[in-house]
């Protein structure tokens, strides 16, 4: 059985609202082994993207624990978390977020300008990592040229560039046609496979789901119980 | 600590990039940014330029003999009796035919139209001696030739006739009841005189009945203690009440008062121009990072501190004031840098005078402009970097 490497222990979140406190989170406890592609669905506002934001660091719980690869990160300060974050993390959202400015190729270094490595070592990574998600020719365009798929391409590209043992992925095919999002399942469904990359996705999509080993139910801020298998 | 400083470096290479796509708001804060830096690098640039033309007048060696209590020459009167007591008094340098140095001079307001203005204004018209000449350093006729004593004629400075209708050479110019000959025009390096006119103080006497008084005498003076020997023997002398200055410090005391009112109202123009240019900014930057919120949230999650953030910023504007204040600098060089003008000086006469844009002004309106970047840039660098992330991302 492989380690755990993501633990969640009683995890609540909170928002204040004006006066009102809403209750976004509540008692999640969990535990996601390395190598896991878990899928995490729910109806609207039933707090997945909290959740989410709080495996990656974005956000602390206002209750409980999130232990990553024995670390308590929910303890760590923002700065502290956010250089935890570039070496453990890849984000991928649903629409895409490049930097317009910037040319695929960069936008996929943006991440390793966090770490030591030289600016020849830099363009090999970028090199693989957009060979890897089948876009080496497209290096120096930019997002405006590149059609949607490709754009997720590349954010992809740039979540995997810096190595990070896990992928976050919030909704990722949310804004692609049926046929692309197969593209981008598979190529995560690569990552994880060959790769071991340990993979969380937010998704409404079925299909996409079917590509995760399991899935997960949130509902109303609360992990049901029943086990989906979607195999 | 080497890791911040890259990723500023990254940020701020991003914020620059994405600069254009956001022309609106970074070119009004530029405008007033440059409109600041012009104004204020103008505003000093005609003291300082006022200040080097009445520097430049006046020797250590010649004294102006006036009226205790006189500080300009306009109110100060004595008659030719008195004027003869200091002609010959101790102290004095005689020139070459053994006579004594000296121009006992009028110093007469009278009216002439300007030339950009179309209004009237006063000018100087001096009444010199034979010696008033030489006692001015480095007199120069430069066109025409030199008025004949006894005649209604006179000369021009350069700056009077550049200034001032009707003071080309050969042209005849009405002053009250008379009628001028302009027969030449004369420099002299720049100085205070060459706004002036000169012509023969003793026609200036007679065409507007003044007897035969005198308002200044100029001497040069014999010798490094000639003045203060000549102070002593017309101090002693009870027909007179007069002071002795030096010529040149009596000129560069006339030029801070009037440096000090043209910085005393430029400063406050300045100054409010500087808050208007401050909000410029604010409004600038403030747009600039909501129109970002996302990319700066996206930044953020991959890993980019708060304080590069903030840093970054920050940076933006100070870059995107420095450029405005380029920018202003080059128009105050431009438009101003020896633009000539006149004002109303001490002498209750229109000095004319050149701006004088140095390099030290324009530092000193890119440092005004810097000073602004920063202001302007501080509160957006602090949004920017307490953003909350997952809200920004969560916006679309
Ligand atoms: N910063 C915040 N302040 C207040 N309430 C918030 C904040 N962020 C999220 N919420 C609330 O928390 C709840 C859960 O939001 P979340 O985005 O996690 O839902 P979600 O499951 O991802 O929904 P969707 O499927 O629409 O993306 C929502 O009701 C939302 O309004
Ligand atoms: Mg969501």
């Amino acid at each position: 059985m492989a380690r755990q490497l993501i633990r969640l222990a009683g995890v609540g979140k909170n928002y204040r609202k004006g006066r009102e406190l809403v209750r976004v989170l509540e008692g999640i406890t969990l535990g996601i082994e390395e190598g896991d592609f878990v899928g995490l669905m729910g109806p609207s506002g039933s707090g997945k993207t909290t959740l989410l934001n709080l495996l990656g660091g974005l956000d602390k719980p206002t209750r409980g624990d999130v232990e990553v690869d024995g670390k308590t990160i929910s303890k760590l300060s923002s700065g502290a978390l956010a250089k935890w974050r570039a070496s453990n993390i890849g984000f991928i959202f649903q629409f895409y977020n490049l930097l317009p400015v910037l040319t695929a190729a960069r936008n996929v270094g943006l991440p390793l300008l966090l770490t030591s490595l030289s600016a020849s070592q830099r363009r090999k990574h970028v090199n693989t990592a957009l060979q890897l998600v089948g876009l080496a020719d497209r290096a120096k365009h930019y997002p405006r040229e590149l059609s949607g798929g490709q754009e997720q391409r590349v954010a992809i590209a740039r979540a995997i560039v810096s190595d990070p043992p896990i992928l976050l992925c919030d909704e990722p095919t949310g804004d692609l046609d049926r046929a692309t999002a197969d593209e981008i399942m598979s190529l995560l469904q690569r990552l994880n496979r060959d790769y071991g990359k340990t993979i969380v996705m937010v998704t409404h999509d079925p299909r996409a789901a079917s590509f995760a080993h399991r899935v997960l139910h949130l509902d109303k801020g609360e992990l049901s119980k029943k086990p989906v298998d979607l195999h | 600590m080497f890791g911040w400083l890259t990723q500023t470096a990254a940020l701020s290479a991003l914020n620059l990039r994405s600069l254009p796509r956001r022309p609106g708001t970074a070119a009004v804060a530029m405008s007033g940014i440059a409109a600041l830096t012009g104004v204020f690098a103008g505003v000093l640039s005609m003291a300082s330029g006022f200040e080097k033309t009445m520097e430049g007048t006046g020797q250590e060696d010649v004294a102006l003999v006036l009226r205790s209590g006189s500080t300009a020459e306009l109110n100060s009167r004595f008659d030719g009796e008195q004027a003869n007591v200091i002609r010959f008094a101790p102290g004095i340098a005689r020139d070459a035919a053994g006579e004594p140095e000296v121009s006992a001079e009028l110093f007469w307001i009278v009216n002439a139209v300007g030339k950009s203005s179309g209004t009237e204004a006063n000018v100087a018209l001096r009444g010199i001696q034979p010696n008033g000449y030489s006692l001015r350093n480095n007199y120069r006729l430069a066109e025409g030739r030199e008025f004949t004593p006894g005649r209604f004629e006179l000369i021009v400075g350069r700056g009077a006739r550049n200034q001032f209708v009707g003071l080309e050479p050969g042209q005849t110019i009405r002053f009250g009841k008379t009628e001028w000959l302009v027969t030449g025009m004369f420099e002299t390096g720049g100085s205070v005189f060459e706004s002036e006119l000169w012509c023969d103080v003793n026609v200036l006497q007679s065409a507007y009945q003044l007897g035969n008084g005198f308002q200044v005498v100029r001497a040069r003076v014999d010798g490094p203690d000639g003045r203060l020997r000549l102070e002593e023997a017309l101090g002693d002398d009870q027909r007179l009440s007069v002071d002795v200055w030096s010529e040149k410090q009596f000129y560069s005391d006339q030029a801070e008062d009037t440096a000090a009112l043209i910085t005393t109202i430029g400063l406050p123009v300045s100054v409010l121009m500087g808050i208007g240019a401050v909000f410029a900014a604010l409004n600038a930057m403030y747009a600039s990072i909501a129109a970002r919120a996302r990319e700066l949230a996206t930044l953020r999650a991959v890993g980019f501190g708060s304080f590069p953030t903030a840093l970054a910023t920050l940076l933006e504007s100070v870059v995107l004031a420095f450029l405005g204040g380029v920018l202003g600098c080059a128009i105050a060089w431009f438009a101003l840098n020896g633009f000539q003008a006149s004002t109303l000086a001490a002498s209750f006469s229109q000095v004319v005078f050149n701006f004088a844009v140095t390099p030290d002004l324009l530092a000193r309106g890119i440092v005004a402009a810097l000073i602004v970047g920063l202001v302007g840039g501080i509160f957006p660098a602090v949004r920017a970097a307490t953003a909350q992330v997952t809200a920004a991302l969560r916006e679309l």
